[in-house]
């Protein structure tokens, strides 16, 4: 029976790259998946374009291929990637020039356009109950496309593809139509393929990143760990697994945890291709590492493209100081105080005061014993930069003119976007594929 | 006992939506965290993080619960003010459930 071996190999814009490297090298892979695009990512990459318009790709996508392609290339391994964020057409001419570079001629690389949708803004429809943003704010609006697009690219003999928005797990469910030419209504077997692709797209976080809590759950290596690969059969049952000698751990508590990873209703997942229940998904361990998945089911898909908007959300600043030593907890609230009446009258939007090490992530209990040492931390929106600047000049003002002792400053103001969704009818944009040869 | 010592979690966000996920690491508990790990308690321990009351997913395939955390307007990743924007320590919280 034919089976496809897939791997992840980032899960976000900034991830490590040797691990990527090393399943290339051992893992065999038919594919290499790199997701690199986290809500804001591309609203941001939208506004670099604005500036300069062979820009707007992933910072990263020029050292992730270079260290990527030649192994690929010997391997026979395909790569699909959304490092083409605002700019999958720039990312394509980018990959060609770099394959180029490495000698590796012919090597075919393909991109997606159409997911950007910012020109249909006005054919837009809320998203749920959550209301449209002003339309003049607007920076960026992407539609989550879907596997079809990918599998689509994949036929076209790409080596490489590129894409802006795409949901995460379909960058996977694409290279399993394509593969298995899965017809695109087998919603069971979709369903299956989006929980695969769910549990690959976070790279690391299925073989032992953000997991390990020391005594409760302890992760062999965690400086090394591995990202995982998946052996997908025909009928979309899968075996999860990662490079040898790799450090991390697959097993059933990895799998578990990451299945349910930003899922709300797990009878109703809903991505563009199909609709996927994760409620009979079953997961058994075949060996160290190795964990069988099966049983993920579909129902059909949505008649909308879900949009991502970017949205431009003014300035946010942020400053902290440290106090230690005996009644450091005290002088913290006092220069609290002075910060709060000193950024009254300029903090016409949002301020928010928190003291690390007590209240900042999650409230200790009232009969928690003081800390030695603890930091103060300011934080708030302001409709322009100047008001934005005023909050950290406060706080540095802190030094010669707040309770004793306060030290180690540090703060920052930047820009802000926020991020708002909507829908839109399918047939409202219709993508685009192109190749090139390097 | 807390529920730290009979299960695991993890949190996951979109949007103002937080899942926190509280799987049990013996499958025979099960029973005991559909029993005890409520709609109700997980509300009252969130308080002050939500709008409005949690709302529970019973996944017993793979001896689970999904709770879905809805967090005030502008509580998301991209606008909050918080140091945990996307709401990542609420597994953590979760776990000092008393059982």
């Amino acid at each position: 029976m034919k089976s496809v071996r897939i791997g992840a190999g980032a899960g976000f814009a900034g991830d490590r790259i040797e691990p990527a490297v090393q399943l290339v090298e051992f893992g065999r892979l038919d594919f290499l998946v790199f997701e690199c695009l986290a809500e804001r990512t591309i609203a941001l990459s939208q506004l670099r374009k604005r500036t300069d318009p062979d820009a707007g790709y992933d910072p990263l996508l020029v050292d992730r291929m270079t260290a990527v392609l030649p192994a690929c290339r010997r391997n026979g391994t395909r790569v699909i990637a959304n490092m083409g964020a605002a700019n999958p057409r720039a990312a394509a001419r980018k990959t060609i020039e770099v394959a180029r570079k490495l000698g590796l001629s012919g090597l075919r690389i393909a991109w997606i356009e159409g997911d950007d949708v910012l020109h249909l803004a006005k054919e837009f429809r809320p998203f749920e109950d959550q209301p449209l943003p002003e339309l003049g704010k607007y920076i960026s609006a992407n539609a989550y496309l879907g596997a079809d697009t990918v599998a689509e690219a994949l036929e076209l003999r790409a080596d490489v593809v590129l894409t802006g928005r795409v949901a995460d797990p379909s960058l996977f469910l694409g290279a399993f139509v394509h593969a298995f030419g899965w017809d695109l209504t087998s919603w069971d077997t979709l369903g299956q393929g989006i929980v695969v692709g769910h549990l690959l797209e976070c790279a690391g976080q299925l073989s032992g990143g953000y997991f390990a809590d020391p005594e409760y759950k302890d992760v062999p290596d965690l400086d090394r760990i591995g990202f995982p690969l998946a052996e997908v059969a025909e009928d979309a049952s899968a075996v999860l697994t990662k490079a040898e000698d790799s450090g991390g751990v697959i097993n059933v508590q990895t799998c578990r945890e990451q299945l349910l990873y930003e899922v709300f209703n797990p009878s109703a997942y809903v991505t563009p291709d199909v609709t996927a229940n994760f409620t009979g998904v079953h997961f058994e361990q075949e060996g160290p590492n190795r964990m069988r998945v099966s049983g993920g089911k579909g129902s059909t898909r949505p008649g909308d493209y879900k949009i991502s908007i970017g949205v431009d959300d003014g300035f946010m600043a942020e400053g902290q100081i440290s106090y230690a030593g005996p009644g450091a907890l005290a002088r913290a609230e006092l220069a609290r105080n002075v910060l709060e009446k000193r950024l009254g009258w300029v903090c016409i939007s949002e301020v928010r005061f928190d003291i690390l090490g007590v209240n900042a992530v999650l409230n200790a209990p009232r009969d928690w014993p003081a800390p030695y040492e603890v930091r103060l931390r300011a934080a708030g929106h302001f409709k322009n930069e100047t008001d934005a600047k005023r909050l950290v000049r406060e706080v540095e003002s802190l030094y010669l003119n707040g309770p004793a002792g306060g030290c180690g400053i540090a703060s920052s103001v930047r820009e802000n976007i926020a991020i708002a969704p909507a829908v839109l009818a399918r047939e409202a944009s219709t993508p685009t594929f192109c190749v090139e040869e390097a | 006992m807390k529920l730290r010592e009979i299960a695991h979690s993890r949190a996951g966000d979109k949007g103002n939506l937080v899942n926190v996920s509280v799987i049990a690491y013996r499958e025979d508990d099960y029973p005991l965290l559909v029993e005890r790990v409520t709609e109700e308690r997980v509300t009252e321990l969130f308080r002050e993080h939500i709008t409005k009351p949690v709302v529970r997913y019973c996944v017993p395939n793979v001896f689970a619960l999904n709770f879905v955390l809805h967090r005030p307007h502008g509580e998301s990743v991209t606008r909050s003010l918080r140091l945990d924007a996307h709401g990542k320590s609420l597994s953590s919280f979760m776990l000092t459930l008393e059982i």
